[in-house]
């Protein structure tokens, strides 16, 4: 029940951040001075274009670019009516790009799900990793295996993601047949789900999740060395041992128990360095996630795109820290009794 | 009938280095006990550890036999194979620890912990080994078995943890314990109530046991054998009786004549009247308020001291001894500043005899800055209170340099003047703190405390972390300092002993009270209230003849809502504290 009571309080708490986020994002956004629209007016007027100008003017009133920037939030985020009544993030509206000239959410559409998809592989190929080399090379430590380890590790840290990336292909390509480039079979593109097309996107899947993966693997696999050597040190596994554990039981029970803490804290971390660190990935390889859009959106100044963009990213991690804080407090005694009377 | 365990040329080095253990030899009989005394480094605890090869990874055992008698058949552990030796740790030989707080895990539940021992050994199902576990809680002591079974132990205070790792060790009703230091971290009341409980078990068992320590107290009231261990190798061994009234042995005679002993007084000592009193502390009082768990709930609040009167005369020394958590720092930092007094209290401090007084929690910048030249501090732990990346020298000109006194050269000659004041040679200055023993450590504090000649020294336990021997000579150096530079010290203490020899004044502290306060001969010859009787009660002594007197411990160790009538506490009303004799105070009912 207690836990239960946490997760909604740190729901709320997360919404509450998500809000102060999206003002965040508004104001930065609005930074630059002008907007698409009249970056475009300005244009047109010195071409002479005016059946262009009449559109821009009638795109300005439609997204309430012509209110001020206070009313302009609230419409964005669907607290206040626009135009067209109450539509906003809130109400599921995402708005318009200019750019494109489509509904952000037909263009964000299924690359959002590959971002996440792309990410939560890559994560997980973090923890699948990261683990038991991590454990392995505390538990033994300054051996070769310890050097070995750190040494694969510190190549991966050190080796920038693109590189990796396309040696990875070529090789791939050349010893495994992998496919080059995409998230699946340029057949499948707008197809419905179905198992083949599946197939696809997990053998599409191997490469980029290998290449965003490494860094983070080898980073979370010396720090999990390193806590994990300094709880060998402590007494406690002295005492385990005395009882006449065996070093690999032990190991798991005691050391690796405290040692994880940081391990889960890091969930929150790493979604959005990923996100954002897999930008380049994604140009590089070809891969249709929402990092290269944003790039786009960003550099053209298409604000509902960028916008909810960004706010995808944020929620992303609001939501990653919000699970390892609730992971946490499962997990450590210490951290759930705080103030209950002993 | 051979002995239980028998260890014959035992050495153990580090890589190459010489041995730091070198052919010790000793027996324990079944049901004996066998105390390891030395000082820190002296081999005692990686002798032990040997037994149960739970080294570190750079130790080696080079020579030397460990013969155990499992049943009918005598293993010798050095060379046992793992898996049998796993099978005989925590079932026939099991082992206790010297921090409480530390040795056991903190993300596991006691009960877990402790049955453990249990499933390892594979003899029980889990409810069988439960059962076993509760009726051991009971057996040390837990009032409420099940409540611990399911506790943590951050939940448990520092005595209750050593009850657990004691029922830890003793559920699977081992042959031999082996126990590191086990009360060192402990209070002494709690001490004594530990060392009470593991003599009793041992009586109802029969099981041996190693003590390893280097309090001679504790091994005066356990031991049967006695070992005495220097730089790696035996001393003196026998008997403890003759071995402790009459040592063969000039190291043994000298640790004996280092333990701390609390003076026969002859008579009581009126205190003279104080007058030109550098520090006062009046009716101060602290409360915390503990955030509580749930937000909707008003916070706790605790009491950390209450109504707190004191009074330091120039030159003299005040101690204040009380068990932790009895607020004794707390009264210590609110002195120095450090904390503010709640409302209605007052510190004053007069800085030379004829001025007039300032208020320590009233000053403004220059005031305070001024007032920290005066009011330095010797802290506890000398291992972490100098900075390990600085040199000395650095270390020692740093409150210079903040109060920006003299220039670079004659900062120098200040720090090297004062290094040889506290016994340290001047070329010792280039030198990093890694480079010195504990003892030599606590004398660099003392230096760089009197680095700004200031005229009040609070003492923060200044030799609890340090061995018997040490202490002796850092005491003779305090006095010393303090006759020859007019020093006075505020000197925090749960050592009685300790605090006999260099006290002027003494006030027992208990739940943020001042309970009894006297010169220490009139508290020593006629102690009033039962904390201080169990305090001195619970002092070990290395007279084999004057056992610790459980009894008066418990009484007055124990609640304060449990204390004879006239001293009893009822909640947070305490009675007042009563002047019973010029300059003895005792908080009861007249």
């Amino acid at each position: 029940m207690e836990i239960l009571r946490y997760a909604l309080y740190r729901f709320g708490t997360m919404l509450l951040t998500l809000w102060v986020v999206s003002i965040l994002v508004f104001v930065i956004i609005n930074l630059p001075p002008g907007d698409y629209l009249s970056n475009q007016i300005a244009e047109l007027r010195a071409s002479g274009q005016s059946a262009g100008v009449a559109k821009a003017e009638f795109l300005r009133s439609e997204y309430a670019l012509d209110k001020p920037l206070w009313q302009q939030y609230f419409i964005w985020v669907g607290f206040m009516p626009g135009p067209h009544g109450f539509s906003g993030l809130v109400q599921g509206n995402f708005g318009w790009s200019f750019e494109f000239d489509r509904p952000v959410a037909e263009i964000v559409g299924d690359s959002l799900w590959l971002t996440v998809l792309v990410n939560l592989a890559a994560v997980l190929f973090v923890y699948v990793v990261a683990l038991p080399l991590g454990v392995l090379a505390a538990a033994r430590a300054r051996s070769w295996v310890d050097y070995t380890s750190a040494f694969v590790g510190y190549l991966g840290l050190a080796t920038p993601n693109f590189l990796l990336a396309l040696i990875l292909f070529y090789y791939g390509h050349r010893w495994f047949n992998l496919p080059i480039g995409g998230l699946m079979d340029p057949a499948f593109e707008g197809e419905p789900m179905g198992w083949e097309k599946v197939k696809s996107i997990l053998i599409h899947l191997i490469v980029p999740t290998f290449v965003i993966g490494t860094s983070g693997a080898s980073a979370m696999m010396q720090r999990l060395r390193a806590n994990m050597l300094d709880e060998l040190g402590k007494p406690y596994v002295e005492t385990a041992v005395a009882k006449g554990m065996s070093p690999s039981r032990m190991l798991a029970k005691y050391p690796l128990r405290v040692a994880f803490n940081p391990f889960v804290a890091d969930i929150g971390n790493l979604l959005p360095a990923m996100i954002s660190g897999s930008v380049l990935v994604s140009v590089v390889l070809g891969l249709q996630t929402i990092g290269p859009t944003l790039l786009t959106a960003l550099k053209t100044q298409d604000m509902f795109l960028s916008g909810f963009v960004l706010m995808f990213v944020a929620l992303l991690t609001l939501i990653g820290t919000m699970i390892s804080d609730v992971l946490l407090v499962l997990l450590d005694p210490r951290i759930r009794y705080e103030g209950r009377d002993a | 009938m051979a002995p239980l365990l028998s260890v014959k040329d035992l050495s153990i080095g580090f890589g190459k280095d010489d041995s730091v253990v070198r052919d010790v030899s000793f027996d324990v009989a079944a049901g004996e006990t066998l105390a390891l005394v030395g000082e820190s480094g002296s081999g005692k605890t990686i002798s032990c550890r040997a037994v149960l090869r739970i080294l570190p990874k750079a130790a080696q055992i080079r020579t030397g036999s460990i013969q155990f008698q499992d049943g009918a058949s005598c293993k010798e552990l050095v060379h046992l194979p793992e898996g049998e030796m796993r099978d005989l740790r925590g079932n026939q030989i099991a082992m206790i620890f010297q921090e409480p707080m530390r040795s056991l895990s903190p993300l596991h539940r006691i009960g877990n912990q402790v049955s453990e021992v249990l499933w390892l050994h594979g003899r029980k199902s889990e409810a069988e080994a439960k059962k076993e576990v509760l009726a051991c809680f009971e057996r040390v002591g837990f009032p409420d078995p099940e409540r611990t079974y399911s506790s943590y132990p951050f939940e448990l205070s520092g005595g209750m943890r050593q009850r657990a790792m004691i029922a830890m060790a003793m559920v699977a009703k081992p042959k031999l314990l082996i126990a590191d230091e086990p009360t060192t971290a402990l209070d002494v009341t709690t001490q004594a109530q530990v060392l009470g409980l593991m003599k009793e078990l041992q009586r109802d068992t029969g099981m041996a046991m190693i003590l390893v320590t280097h309090d001679l107290g504790v091994v005066a009231n356990m031991a049967e054998q006695v070992v005495v261990m220097h730089k790696g190798r035996v001393m003196e061994a026998g008997a403890a009786e003759p071995l402790l009234s009459a040592p063969a042995h000039p190291y043994t005679q000298a640790l004996i004549q280092a333990a701390p002993k609390i003076p026969a007084a002859a008579a009581p000592k009126a205190l003279p009247a104080k007058k030109d009193l550098i520090l006062e502390l009046k009716s101060v009082s602290k409360t915390y308020s503990m955030r509580a768990g749930k937000g909707w709930k008003a916070p706790s609040l605790i009491y950390a001291c209450r109504g707190i009167d004191l009074e330091l005369p120039r030159g003299k020394t005040l101690a204040i001894v009380g068990e932790s958590g009895s607020g004794k720092t707390t009264a210590a930092r609110i002195a120095l500043g450090a904390e503010p007094p709640d409302e209605g209290g007052e510190v004053l401090f007069r800085p030379q005899p004829d001025m007039p007084p300032i208020e320590v929690h009233r000053m403004d910048r220059a005031a305070r800055t001024a007032f920290q030249r005066e009011a330095q501090m010797v802290f506890q732990d000398p291992y972490s209170s100098l900075s390990p990346r600085m040199r000395i020298l650095d270390t020692m000109v740093e409150p210079l340099e903040i109060h920006r006194i003299g220039n670079r050269s004659e900062q120098r000659i200040k720090a090297a003047e004062m290094l040889q004041m506290v016994g340290l040679g001047r070329d010792m200055l280039q030198r990093y703190p890694h480079a010195f023993s504990g003892g030599q450590r606590q004398r660099l504090s003392i230096a760089r405390a009197l680095m700004l000649d200031p005229s009040l020294i609070v003492c923060d336990e200044p030799t609890s972390a340090l061995d018997v021997s040490v202490q002796e000579q850092i005491l003779n150096l305090l006095e010393e300092i303090r006759d020859q530079r007019q020093l006075s010290y505020l000197f925090i203490s749960h050592d009685l002993a300790v605090v006999a020899r260099i006290a002027d004044e003494v006030a027992v502290m208990r739940r943020g009270l001042v309970v009894e306060q006297a010169s220490p001969e009139t508290l020593f010859h006629n102690p009033q209230h039962p904390y201080t009787k169990a305090l001195i009660a619970a002092q070990p002594e290395p007279d084999i003849h004057r056992p610790i007197n459980l009894e008066l411990v418990a009484q007055g160790a124990g609640r304060p809502e449990n204390w004879p009538e006239q001293f009893r506490f009822s909640g947070y009303e305490a009675p007042p504290l009563t002047p019973l004799a010029p300059g003895h105070k005792v908080r009861c009912h007249v």
